[in-house]
């Protein structure tokens, strides 16, 4: 397997050298001028546009563009333009990897995406080799940005969510705090180090404020049959049910519940953010459930307003918070590009290490050592089919 | 003994899904003795039909059943004349591995022609009671996914069992040579099989799109791959068998997810089958029969 891998590794770079060896021939996104500056500003966005979280990956997308058009019409960064180069890693880890490797065959300054943390791991090789920044939307595990071995940062990449720890931990505060639980059953997707990272850090927290977790179940990406173990967990009577995971599985697994009769508040995280939850599950079956997020279209906020009104007018759809986040991405970008005065790839990525109080659409972030923002998340309460801002969290 | 009863009705609509894909695997390995990897995938475009039919042409669920029982049935004998027939002569691994290539073939087709995501079945389609008997919950889909696999393998068993196609079905099975020679037509025969293969997994496809109400162009591989593995615990080839070992299969999953831990539910299926393999090659019905000459 580990040989496999590092073929494929060598393979890839032996790929990219060829490939640097064309750019640098020209006709590529980024053509030389002759005082050796470029016409415009390559951004990689490298997102899922197909495959199991195609709908993540599409609207971190539609943001990103929505942000770089906003930016090109007043007048660019720097006086040059933005461009995007969009590209689908088809929701497959080595793909993102290679999708990467071509991105930086095309002289990007940055990449923003993808979206799954399992997806950025694989791109994370690439961008490190070739010390260009990517900015994460979405990817919320703890060892995105940091190495778990060495526990040193990984010097290139940046994200623009809070962490795993902070959406467990978040909804076990919830749970104990405003719903009072005293017992909870975590049934969650154990095929996504996503799902793994929420659960750990939500058992974490629940027993730490006195909780007693009462079973600790389960299910695999494609799973649709989930009565047999949910019946089990009827069986233990759990005042609260924890179930990060992704949309596609989710939201059959709460119908079930529903239809065997548990009636106990139900909780996730951002992966359960999709108007399939409504769809597949329906309005009522979702009452009394709750998932933490980055943000919510219904927020007042001035700045949120613009943005989803903006966001309505190109698209004619009400933007969630993946496009919220990936409008944060480019924004934050250009935010650095400005502070680094440069295009140079080191240079941003020195001024995105030191941003502080960047104003995005999600909230207020600090970069810290990490490379993770310090910012606020929003618990979201599913209310007869639409969703409603229960509680907001500060850290 | 109430959680006991719940996690039997659990695994029971389960089986019956399993049973009915694996009637399909099982009669066309019977007749022709090729494992027809793309049977999932039929599946899959019997329950997009289903979906079309509810959602553009707004027929009600027994509708879209026959229309995606047509459908794949026409699909199937088309599949068999293109793909399998020519090859039929050959070796039995060129066959598999059409079979395989049909199976890719079919899925991203359907990814290039309705795209990668997900459709939802409407609810309204089928609208979901819970009935409460005694602190069990047993829903009418439940209900109507057991049924209607149960009916449509008595009407097979029929067809088998009483007719003069069924009859030329099993002569062809059981010495392909010796039922030309008595005037069967083998072409005929083997294209009525696939007919009927392919329309109980459509069959399958719709009550997955009722029962679980998300359909995608893979949704086929995972269920396929089950169902051919309760086809060979009951005896490849043989229909009971199938029924049987769709059945078992549901139960046991059910039973390891419930009792167990849920993440050892396919290490346990898989390994009972690994078992009852060693025990009984032949499987749970098959018998020792020994190479035919």
């Amino acid at each position: 397997m580990i040989s496999r891998r590092n073929k494929k590794l060598a393979f890839l770079l032996a790929m990219m050298l060829v490939l640097s060896i064309f750019a640098g021939c020209g006709g590529q996104a980024g053509e030389e001028e002759p005082g050796g500056e470029t016409a415009t500003i390559p951004v990689g966005i490298n997102v899922e546009l197909s495959g199991a979280v195609a709908s993540y990956g599409s609207n971190a997308r539609d943001g990103a563009v929505l942000a770089i058009e906003e930016i090109n019409a007043a007048g660019g960064v720097l006086g040059k333009q933005l461009e995007g180069l969009q590209r689908d890693c088809k929701s497959i880890a080595d793909e993102a990897m290679s999708v990467s490797a071509a991105l930086v065959g095309e002289n990007i300054v940055a990449q923003i995406g993808p979206l799954t943390s399992g997806n950025v791991a694989g791109s994370t090789p690439i961008m490190m080799e070739n010390k260009i920044p990517l900015i994460a939307p979405a990817a919320t595990a703890a060892n995105v940005t940091v190495d778990e071995k060495t526990g040193e940062t990984r010097g290139y990449i940046f994200r623009v969510c809070f962490i795993d720890p902070f959406q467990g931990t978040l909804m076990a505060q919830f749970a104990a705090e405003n719903l009072e639980a005293k017992t909870a059953a975590i049934y969650g997707d154990t095929s996504s180090d996503y799902a793994k990272g929420l659960a750990a850090y939500f058992k974490e927290t629940f027993t730490e404020m006195g909780g007693t977790i009462v079973a600790e179940e389960g299910f695999v990406k494609g799973d649709r049959d989930f009565n047999a173990t949910l019946t089990k967990i009827k069986g233990s009577n759990p005042d609260f049910i924890y179930v990060p995971g992704y949309y596609e599985e989710v939201a059959p697994l709460i119908k079930q519940a529903r239809e065997l009769g548990i009636t106990a508040p139900i909780g996730g995280g951002d992966g359960w953010d999709s108007p399939d939850m409504i769809s597949v599950a329906g309005a009522e079956a979702l009452n009394n459930t709750f998932f933490t997020n980055h943000y919510s279209s219904q927020d007042t906020d001035p700045k949120v307003v613009d943005f989803v009104e903006a966001f309505k007018a190109k698209y004619n759809k009400e933007p969630d918070s993946f496009a919220a986040l990936g409008y944060d991405c480019v924004q934050l970008l250009v935010q650095a590009i400005t502070e680094a005065n440069s295009t140079d790839p080191q240079k941003i990525t020195d001024a995105l290490a030191n941003i502080k109080d960047f104003q995005g659409v999600t909230g207020k972030m600090t970069i810290d050592e990490q490379h993770n923002p310090v910012k606020a998340g929003v618990i979201i309460e599913f209310k007869d089919g639409s969703q409603t801002v229960n509680t907001r969290i500060q850290p | 003994m109430l959680e006991f009863l719940q996690q039997m009705i659990n695994g029971l609509s389960l089986g019956a899904i399993y049973a009915l894909i694996a009637l399909g695997y099982t009669m066309v390995y019977g007749i022709i003795k090729l494992i027809n990897f793309a049977h999932g995938d039929i599946m899959m475009v019997g329950a997009y039909v289903g979906f079309f039919s509810i959602t553009l042409l707004g027929t009600d669920i027994v509708v879209a059943m026959l229309a995606a029982m047509i459908f794949c049935a026409i699909l199937g004998v088309i599949m068999e004349k293109v793909a399998y027939r020519p090859l039929r002569n050959s070796t039995r691994i060129a066959a598999l591995i059409t079979a395989i290539g049909l199976s890719l073939f079919l899925e991203y087709i359907t990814v290039v022609i309705l795209g990668p995501t997900q459709k939802v079945f409407p609810a309204s389609a089928f609208p979901v009671k819970a009935y409460n008997i005694a602190g069990l919950s047993i829903l009418n889909k439940q209900v109507f996914v057991f049924v209607s696999a149960v009916l449509l393998m008595v009407i097979l068993q029929y067809i088998i069992k009483r007719t003069k196609t069924g009859k030329a079905m099993r002569a062809v099975s059981l010495d392909r040579e010796a039922a030309v020679l008595m005037g069967i037509s083998v072409d005929r025969t083997i294209s009525i099989t696939f007919a009927i293969g392919s329309a109980l997994a459509a069959a399958a496809g719709v009550m997955i799109g009722v029962y679980y109400q998300t359909i995608n162009p893979l949704m086929g591989i995972i269920p396929g791959l089950k169902a051919f593995v309760a086809a060979v615990l009951g005896g490849i080839g043989l229909v009971p068998g199938a029924m049987v070992g769709g059945f078992v299969m549901g139960l046991l999953e059910t039973l390891v997810m419930g009792y167990g831990n849920s993440l050892y539910r396919d290490a346990v299926a898989f390994g009972v089958l690994i078992i009852i393999l060693l025990i009984r090659p032949t499987g749970l019905f098959g018998k020792n029969t020994g190479e035919k000459v």
